[in-house]
């Protein structure tokens, strides 16, 4: 058996394991909360952003991640939270937003067209029937980074992940 | 760079968004109807969250840890405006500080996004996409209401006229202004007291409200200070009555 050198392409595979804890099939890099890994000698050193300033989740993500980097046998870890590459709702992967469409949330559209036409939020596509005959009921919903639409088509509420 | 004016200016900015943050989470369980409740939680949660990103700069200048300078300071050491205080009263109170506080806050975070104090450039980057849907929230009402019937728009009208010289206090200048805008931090309350008043004056003119002439209005000053009203200390040991219990118990 040779020996493998750990690479920080190990360690963002290790950390598809640590999910999204409102949102079950999100992993932390699809959802792009994760902006940096550094490894220097056997310190190794994750840097995160959260996706609001008021995500009460932060702490929760952070002690996760510490504990996927000891599941597999790294004893000196350091989570570092900070704005440096502050998250914006096009960080998300495309598997990211495959993802969130499955489990019933319309994914974010590119912030740049809400910057061009206000009416994107307004009229969300809908992530059950991928109708565009919705409203938004409130931009503000379960939890800070998604807001509350109604379909017409399909009648249905859904929710959808705010463009931030 | 002047660090006390520095801290002065990441203090009073801290305080409003952690006392107003508490206010609107006085609507949680109460709002007039659910979505509205909601609204004003998540408001409540965001300014939290941004009052901490700010007491954690200021820890790393050497101030106390956010919870000890959030849970253990009385109300003459807060530096807050003396808007972000009041009860909430009826909800047309609480929308229309809510208006005039946060379209002030959008402003003051846009115009962050260029401030030479890297971590308060950096923070304002984040801030300011999640302060578009409180701004947005805002406005959206102010628009529906301040045009809708009678009752709604007098009493709109009502609460826009006492709130008024509160919201001007928002804008009383920190004795080291100067150095601030000097060494590029932040260009300054009064910039700032022009802009806002463009923008909200462009919405009120979408409703049948009417604002009041400037001139006439004497600010409520004094909160920057320490000099507060009646209010804020009762509010101050509710917030904090269950962190006094035992200060040093693991969360």
């Amino acid at each position: 058996m040779t020996a493998h050198t750990l690479t920080t392409a190990d360690i963002y595979a290790w950390l598809e394991e640590v999910k999204d804890p409102e949102i079950p099939v999100l992993s932390l890099v699809d959802l792009g909360v994760i902006t940096g890994v550094f490894m220097e000698g056997d310190h190794i050193k994750v840097e995160m952003t959260p996706t609001f300033v008021g995500c009460p989740a932060m702490d929760f993500m952070k002690g996760e991640v510490l504990d996927v980097l000891k599941k597999h046998g790294i004893k000196d870890a350091e989570v570092e939270i900070n704005f440096k590459h502050a998250w914006s709702s096009d960080n998300i992967s495309e598997k990211g937003k495959l993802a969130l469409k499955k489990y019933g949330f319309a994914p974010p559209p590119p912030t740049s067209e809400i910057l061009t036409d206000l009416s994107i939020l307004e009229h969300a596509t809908c992530p059950r029937c991928t109708g565009t005959n919705t409203e938004m009921k409130s931009p503000f919903g379960p939890t800070l980074c998604r807001s509350l639409h109604y379909c017409f088509d399909c009648r249905e509420a859904f929710e959808q992940f705010k463009p931030v | 760079m002047n660090e006390i004016g520095l801290k002065e200016l990441l203090y009073k900015m801290a305080d409003d968004l952690l006392i107003l943050g508490h206010r609107n989470s006085e609507w949680t369980g109460m709002g007039p109807l659910l979505e509205e409740d909601i609204a004003f939680s998540s408001m409540a949660q965001d300014k939290v969250g941004q009052s901490l990103a700010l007491y954690t700069i200021l820890h790393q200048l050497g101030e106390q840890d956010p919870d000890t300078v959030a849970f253990t300071r009385n109300a003459g050491q807060f530096h807050n405006c003396i808007l972000v205080e009041l009860p909430n009263q009826e909800y047309d109170f609480s929308l229309i500080r809510h208006f005039l506080f946060d379209m002030a806050d959008a402003l003051r975070w846009e115009m962050l996004t260029q401030s030479s104090y890297e971590p308060l450039s950096l923070l304002a980057k984040k801030v300011r996409g999640e302060l578009r849907y409180h701004t947005l929230h805002a406005t959206t009402w102010m628009k529906q209401l301040g045009s809708a019937t009678e009752t709604s728009i007098a009493r709109l009208q009502q609460s826009l006229t006492t709130v008024t010289p509160f919201a001007l206090a928002i804008f009383e200048e920190s004795p080291y202004e100067k150095e601030i805008i000097e060494s590029g931090v932040f260009e300054g309350e009064k910039v700032l007291m022009e802009k806002w008043k463009l923008k909200i004056a462009d919405v009120i003119s979408q409703t049948q409200l009417m604002l009041p002439d400037w001139k006439t209005i004497t600010p409520m000053l004094g909160g920057r200070t320490g000099k507060h009203s009646e209010h804020l200390q009762p509010m101050l040991e509710e917030m904090s009555e269950v962190f006094r219990i035992d200060p040093t118990a693991e969360w």
